[in-house]
Parts: structure tokens; C-alpha cells; sequence
């Protein structure tokens, strides 16, 4: 017989507003079993946590239940306050009177029965609960970040520096991402690759950094400590090791009409190519869309160019299995495709462009080396719309709900560049609001409106018209009520930004959760924010959320160094709730083995001593507690109910269900 | 006003990682539904045991609903989808048995739809309290 006690916490009025707590504690008090039970105001301070500890050393209590928040918040926290004075940690319940009660209740007399209900039934398992020990299992002291982008570079550049290996897998041919398209950063006004390639050349030169560019994750097996990765290292159809990165054959490519996604498509490369000119690493691939040799056999020019033999037209996709103990995500953003906003004219007129775009048109190695030109004639804008907002903060199925976040500040670093630069251009920026926060995001904008004379606008633009060379832009300003038209030479769009459409894929792999968003979820908003919920998964950069570059950095130090607290640990201890099989009513039928994901079931001949003294060899089922997650499948496919999930056994549920329905 | 209203009694069975974050993601939000749903945490859907559903008709339960991960995001896999075979096998078993069909119910709620997650909850107390009480699975020895 189980001595339980029950502690209900009021969580200041979280959930004293609205259950009598008073009335919870009292009524436990004559359930069976239970033999101590109070109420208290933070359960999970250390005065609460002194007093489940003093009443478990004074009543010798073998069970506990804590009535309080969700489990998912504090089991841990009570789990360990009973181990600190010698009680199973596995001995803990957690009835959740939070927020699967009092938050959702208005009334006291609902809230209070309901949270009698829930803790009565926590205590029908505390009643079936055994003391559980974790095993142990070894953890591979090596990470992979999938991106190469800041978040990617940077997190593994912080764990390479604690003296861990990592690698780097990064789908295009060269590490970068993003902010290696940029030509300036807010509100400082760096200059991106100047900030950027050097630690792309620290990445490369790392001892403890590699770098699968051109790869792709395919496939992932395996939990925390201890997981499989699988990496497509596409055909680039040249030897990596030969390349030197002369970069002959890029100039010598006959096919030269590819559009070149560097610049966004607004100028044309070989079908041969290095991205561009600080590529780690630096090495050419083959575009097998587009190479001549590749599609009618009929070519060769590059390898009959390259002095070091490094083309290689026969290379095939190779796949590669390596061990990690922990993952990062940095899998980064898009901007959304603009097909859906016809009222911008973005497919209908080649002057009206994206923020990227444009940030292409104003780098030194973009297709117009700098020069702000106009994409249809080459000739200089002298009136510049600036459209914010572009499917950011926009309910409508097309659009996206949540802001975008970093259009504002690089709008307004756009607008002020161009005066900068070109003191005859006017520049208007329509806007629903501006938002500025972040250390000196505000003084950085109220520039571009004061010293640089830009107009800012508030009200949305309608549609954009092309007239002739000119885009008729029609627009309402909010505050003078007014509807304007401008006449404007080019207009660039804040698109809003989306995860990369590699992550929807890549979580399904990992079983990481995204929001509906496809941005992958964290363990906790506000106290676990580069962790995802699946152990040994972590976030960094604009795959969790949207996130400048100081934000970007910051949070993928900060996963670098959850990473590298999971590295440093010799052994993990697993997860106790493994299934578990007993031997006497197994009849071997191999049913769990078979809806097992991971693999944990064998089986072995096994001697049974039989009531007539002889003995008899039978085949039955073993689980290996280090490989078993804990699912359960396996013990619902059991036919004669040997197997059975520890913390969440048969009977237990069944307890569950009776209190629930009493 | 009505006397003696009509409560039902609704058993929910929560995945670890999906369906029970989502619920509460629920409480977080402040989201109303029904204090019928009781919920009980499993690891994952594909350890609701039919006989767990059975059990709870028996104990005068007026409905039972599954929820786990969306199909693909399971956290271990393939879980949701053995959940999902399992409970048409028996829901249409239940419904042979005279268990209307609309007192059991699978559904996909991810850790982010604390939103869908009272929606549902709220539709499916309606539902079931539009059937009235369940006497056709319960067990009599159980009531005093």
C-alpha cells in the first residue's frame, strides 16, 4: 500500500482565481492512500519545494502528487526535489489544475471540481506507480548544423571553439546564406561580406569544421546522444578535391544563359560556376540542368580548360552516414514568391522588385556592380517607391499573419543608401507602421526621415500601374486622408519572409514540431528558446522565427553552447518509461517487433523450468532500454498483453479512466 | 432554468508532444472549453489501448477522443498512424455495438493549435451532449 501525499500549489491566482485550492487539498485528504495533504502558494519555490520534501521524510510517503501546472513545465523541478531526499523520481504525478483548469474555467465551482476530479485521478496512479531507474548510454562528441548560413557558421564556429567536431551541410554549393547576398547591415551600415567571409574563411580553415556543401540531409535515425544521419552529397560533377578554384572554366563555358539565383536572375552565368567571388568553398559546380555535355553529350570545354583534371562528368550522388550526438537547425528564410500580388505588377514589370532584389542592384558585386539601375533600361531611378509590409501582417490566405520584423529597418536603410548615394532621387516609403525596437534601430530610422529626407507615408499602397517607362503608383495616406498618385521610376517591395521549404521535410525527419507557419516550434517560449522540443534538436536563426543578423548571431551562440552542455557529458541517461515485456506470458509472435520504429525488440531462445521439473526452451521478446523511446506501439500490438510501458502501464491508464469516469 | 443539465463525462487521451502541449497552449491562451474533457496524458496515441476506450464506455463515459500528432509529425514516427488503424477498427466495432459514432473520434493536434484544440473540444462536448448519456456499452456492476 502506497503512502501518498498531495501538495496543491495556487501559483499565486493562476490558479487559486479560480479553484478553491483549500477545498482540493482538503478533499484529498480522504482519498485512499493518501496521507498527508496541503496547499500552498508557489509549490515550485524552494519553500514549496521544502515543504514535499519535509513531508516526505516525516511521513514516509512512496508516492507524491503535486497539483500545480503542467507537467511539461515542472515535472523535472518535482521529480528532483523527491530524489534529493531519497524518493523515486518516477514516484511523482503531476495533476495539471493549470492550464487544463483553472485557465480555462471562469467559475470557482467548475474549476474546483473539475481540479478534484483531475487530482483524484493523478493519485489512482500514483496508487500503480514502481520506482523507475534510467539506464546510460554513451554520447557521440560530434554536432551537425544543417545550414550554412550566419546561423549555421556561427553556432559551428562556437562549437568547434569548445574543441568539438562539427559539420557543416549546406545545400548550395557554397556556405554564406543569405547575408552574403546583402550589401549593408542596419543600423550600423557594415558592409556584410566584409563581416561575413571572414568567418566563412574561419569555417573552412577550422580543424574541427566540415563542410558538406552541395548536400542535403536525407534521412535521420536515432535519438539524442546518439543520432544517424544520413547526407546526400549531390553529383557537382566536379572533383572537390582536385578544384583549385581558378575559376578558368566559368569564363570558358560556352552555355552562358543561366539565370543567375545570386543576383536573384537579374543577370545570366555559365552553366559551370562558382556563386561568387568569396565562395568557401571555392570550387565549381556543373548546373546538370543546363551543361551541354551533361544533357546531349556534345561539349566538354570545361574539362578540356581545367589544368587540374578536376571535371568529372560521370559523378553520381553519393550518400554518407555519420554519427552525431546533438543537431542544429539553421535552416533559415525565403522571402515569399510574389505571384499572388498582382496589384504590385511584380510579374508584369521588370522595375518593380524585391527588397532582395534591390539589395542586389546596390552591391558593389551585384549585376550592376553597385550602380542603382533600373533592371528594364540600365537607366538611374529618380523617384523610388518603397512598399512595405508585402504579404507580412496579411490574413488573407495568400499573405502571412505574423511581421516580418526586419523589413522596416532595411527599408529605411535602403532609403537612406539611395540618398546617400544619389541625392537627386526622391524617396517614398508607404508603411502600416513602423517598427523599430532593437539598440538603436529607432535613432537609425528617425535618421532616414530627418537628416536624409525621406517620405514616409503612412497608408498602403492600391495597385501599381507600368505606363509607358513610368509605375503609376496609387496610394492612400492615412493621416492627411488623401489618395496619392506618384509617378515613380521603381518600386520595391517588402516581401515578406517564410522558412526555407526545405524545413517542412527536414522537421518530419528530425519529428521536431513547427507552428503552423512552418517555423519550427521551441521547447519553451520564453525559458528554452534555441531548443526544440525533441531532445538533441536545437534552433538557430530565422528557421524558429524571423530574426535579424545581431539576433541571428546571438541565438546561435546561444544554441552552440546548449550544444556543446550536451557534448561535454560522457553519458546520457536514458529515458525510464521504456516498454518492457514479460517473459511469461511472451509468446515470441513477433507482432512488436514489427510496428517497432526504432528497432528495440529482438528476441531470444530463453529455458523455462516447466511444473513437471522439465525444462523447455521458448523464444520471447527483450527490449533494449537504451534504444526504446517509449512510444507504446508495441504494447497495444501485443496479443497475449506482455508488453507493457513502464510509467504508462496498462493498469495505470485504466486507474486513469476509472477515476476520470467514477 | 434547466434542472439537473445534462453533463456528459469525456475521456481525452493526449499524446505527450503534440496534443497535450496544444491543450496547453490552450490554457496558456485562455481558451474556453467545456470542464467535461478530462484529459490523460499518454506518451503517444499509439498507446491508447482500444481496450482503454472500451473500458471507459463501460465506467459510464459518454464519449472517448484520441488526439495525437498530425499524420507525419509524429514524434516517434509512425505512432499516430498505427492509432489511427487501430480506433477505425474498433470505432466501427462501437458503432455495430450501438456506440453512436459521433462518441468516439480521432483528431490531429499539433503543439500549436491550442486554438484548434479548444475548437474542438468545445464542438465535440456538443456533439456528445446532443447524443445524451451512453447506456449501451456501460457497465452496471460499476454504478452504485
Amino acid at each position: 500500500m502506497q503512502r501518498i501525499g498531495v501538495f496543491v500549489c495556487h501559483c499565486g491566482t493562476n490558479i487559486a482565481g479560480t479553484v478553491d485550492v483549500k477545498a482540493v487539498a482538503e478533499a484529498m485528504k480522504y482519498e485512499n492512500g493518501v496521507v498527508f495533504s496541503t496547499d500552498y502558494q508557489y509549490m515550485c519555490s524552494e519553500a514549496g519545494q521544502n515543504i514535499i520534501k519535509d513531508a516526505i521524510k516525516e511521513h514516509k510517503l512512496t508516492g507524491i502528487v503535486v497539483c500545480s501546472c503542467s507537467p511539461r513545465m515542472h515535472e523535472a523541478t518535482f521529480r528532483k526535489a523527491a530524489q534529493s531526499v531519497g524518493l523515486n523520481p518516477y514516484m511523482v504525478e503531476i495533476a495539471n489544475i493549470r492550464e487544463q483548469c483553472s485557465w480555462i474555467h471562469k467559475d470557482m465551482a467548475t474549476g474546483t471540481e473539475k481540479a478534484i476530479i483531475l487530482a483524484r485521478t493523478a493519485v489512482a496512479k500514483v496508487h500503480l506507480n514502481a520506482p523507475l531507474t534510467s539506464g546510460e548510454t554513451p554520447v557521440v562528441k560530434r554536432a551537425l548544423v544543417i545550414g550554412g548560413g550566419i546561423a549555421g557558421i556561427q553556432t559551428a564556429l562556437d562549437i568547434a571553439d569548445a574543441g568539438f567536431p562539427v559539420d557543416i551541410v549546406e545545400k548550395l554549393p557554397t556556405i554564406g546564406g543569405k547575408m552574403s547576398q546583402i550589401d549593408k547591415t542596419f543600423p550600423t551600415l557594415d558592409c556584410a561580406a566584409c563581416i561575413l567571409t571572414p568567418k566563412m574563411v574561419d569555417a573552412a580553415q577550422n580543424e574541427n569544421i566540415k563542410i558538406y556543401s552541395y548536400s542535403e540531409v536525407s534521412g535521420v535515425k536515432g535519438f539524442v546522444g546518439n543520432f544517424e544521419v544520413t547526407i546526400k552529397r549531390k553529383a557537382r560533377f566536379v572533383d572537390e578535391t582536385k578544384c583549385t578554384g581558378c575559376g578558368l572554366c566559368t569564363e570558358k563555358c560556352p552555355q552562358k544563359r543561366v539565370p543567375n539565383e545570386f543576383n536573384l536572375g537579374m543577370d545570366q552565368r555559365r552553366a559551370i560556376y562558382i556563386p561568387f567571388a568569396q565562395a568557401v568553398p571555392k570550387i565549381a559546380t556543373i548546373d546538370a540542368d543546363y551543361c551541354t555535355m551533361l544533357k546531349t553529350g556534345k561539349c566538354g570545354v570545361c574539362s578540356k580548360v581545367c589544368t587540374a583534371g578536376a571535371i568529372d562528368y560521370t559523378q553520381k550522388d553519393e550518400f554518407i552516414t555519420e554519427k552525431y550526438g546533438a543537431i542544429v537547425v539553421a535552416t533559415g528564410f525565403n522571402p515569399i514568391k510574389l505571384d499572388k500580388y498582382d496589384e504590385y505588377a511584380y510579374s508584369q514589370s521588370k522595375d518593380v522588385i524585391t527588397s532582395l532584389e534591390f539589395e542586389r542592384l546596390t552591391n558593389a558585386a551585384g549585376p550592376t556592380a553597385g550602380k542603382l539601375l533600373r533592371p528594364s533600361d540600365g537607366k538611374h531611378p529618380h523617384k523610388i517607391v518603397f512598399v512595405q509590409c508585402v504579404g507580412s501582417r496579411d490574413t488573407r490566405e495568400c499573405g502571412k499573419s505574423y511581421c516580418s520584423k526586419i523589413c522596416c529597418m532595411y527599408t529605411a536603410k535602403h532609403a537612406m543608401l539611395t540618398r546617400e548615394k544619389y541625392p537627386d532621387t526622391e524617396v517614398y516609403v508607404f508603411y502600416i507602421d513602423v517598427r523599430t525596437p532593437g539598440k538603436n534601430f529607432d535613432e537609425f530610422y528617425r535618421r532616414a526621415v530627418e537628416e536624409y529626407g525621406v517620405h514616409y507615408i503612412k497608408g498602403m499602397v492600391g495597385k501599381v500601374i507600368p505606363e509607358g517607362d513610368k509605375l503609376i503608383v496609387r496610394a492612400s495616406d492615412l493621416i492627411s486622408n488623401e489618395q496619392l498618385t506618384i509617378d515613380a521610376d521603381l518600386v520595391v517591395l517588402a516581401a515578406a519572409i517564410e522558412p526555407d521549404k526545405t524545413a517542412r521535410p527536414l522537421a518530419t525527419m528530425l519529428t521536431a514540431s513547427m507552428d503552423t507557419n512552418d517555423f519550427f516550434t521551441e521547447a519553451h517560449p520564453k525559458l528554452r528558446p534555441v531548443e526544440s522540443p525533441t531532445a538533441g534538436i536545437f534552433l538557430s536563426g530565422a528557421c524558429q522565427g524571423p530574426k535579424d543578423i545581431p539576433e541571428t548571431v546571438a541565438q546561435a551562440s546561444a544554441a552552440a553552447a546548449k550544444v556543446i552542455g550536451l557534448l561535454v557529458k560522457d553519458k546520457m541517461k536514458n529515458n525510464a518509461c521504456v516498454a518492457h515485456s514479460d517473459e511469461n506470458m511472451c509468446n515470441g509472435c513477433s507482432n512488436c517487433a514489427k510496428v517497432c520504429a526504432y528497432n528495440a525488440i529482438s528476441y531470444v531462445d530463453k529455458e523455462f523450468r516447466m511444473p513437471d521439473r522439465t525444462t523447455r526452451v521458448r523464444r520471447v521478446a527483450v527490449v533494449n532500454d537504451a534504444v526504446c523511446q517509449g512510444c507504446g506501439a508495441c504494447t497495444v500490438t501485443c496479443p497475449s498483453g506482455a508488453m507493457d510501458l513502464k510509467g504508462f502501464s496498462n493498469k495505470q491508464i485504466m486507474a486513469e479512466v476509472d477515476a476520470i469516469c467514477k | 432554468m434547466q434542472v439537473n443539465e445534462f453533463k456528459p463525462k469525456i475521456v481525452a487521451f493526449c499524446c505527450n508532444w503534440c496534443s497535450y502541449a496544444g491543450a496547453d497552449l490552450a490554457g496558456t491562451n485562455r481558451l474556453n472549453y467545456p470542464a467535461d474533457v478530462k484529459i490523460i496524458r499518454v506518451p503517444c496515441s499509439c498507446r491508447v489501448n482500444p481496450l482503454f476506450v472500451l473500458r471507459a464506455f463501460q465506467r459510464g463515459a459518454d464519449g472517448v477522443i484520441i488526439c495525437g500528432c498530425h499524420p507525419g509529425d509524429c514524434h516517434y514516427t509512425t505512432g499516430n498512424y498505427y492509432a489511427r488503424r487501430r480506433m477505425t477498427l474498433l470505432f466501427s466495432m462501437l458503432d455495430y455495438l450501438g456506440i453512436e459514432k459521433e462518441r468516439t473520434r480521432v483528431e490531429w493536434v499539433s503543439a500549436a493549435e491550442g486554438a484548434k484544440f479548444a475548437a474542438t473540444m468545445n464542438d465535440f462536448v456538443a456533439t456528445v451532449t446532443k447524443l445524451g448519456e451512453n447506456k449501451r456499452l456501460e457497465d452496471l456492476r460499476c454504478k452504485k
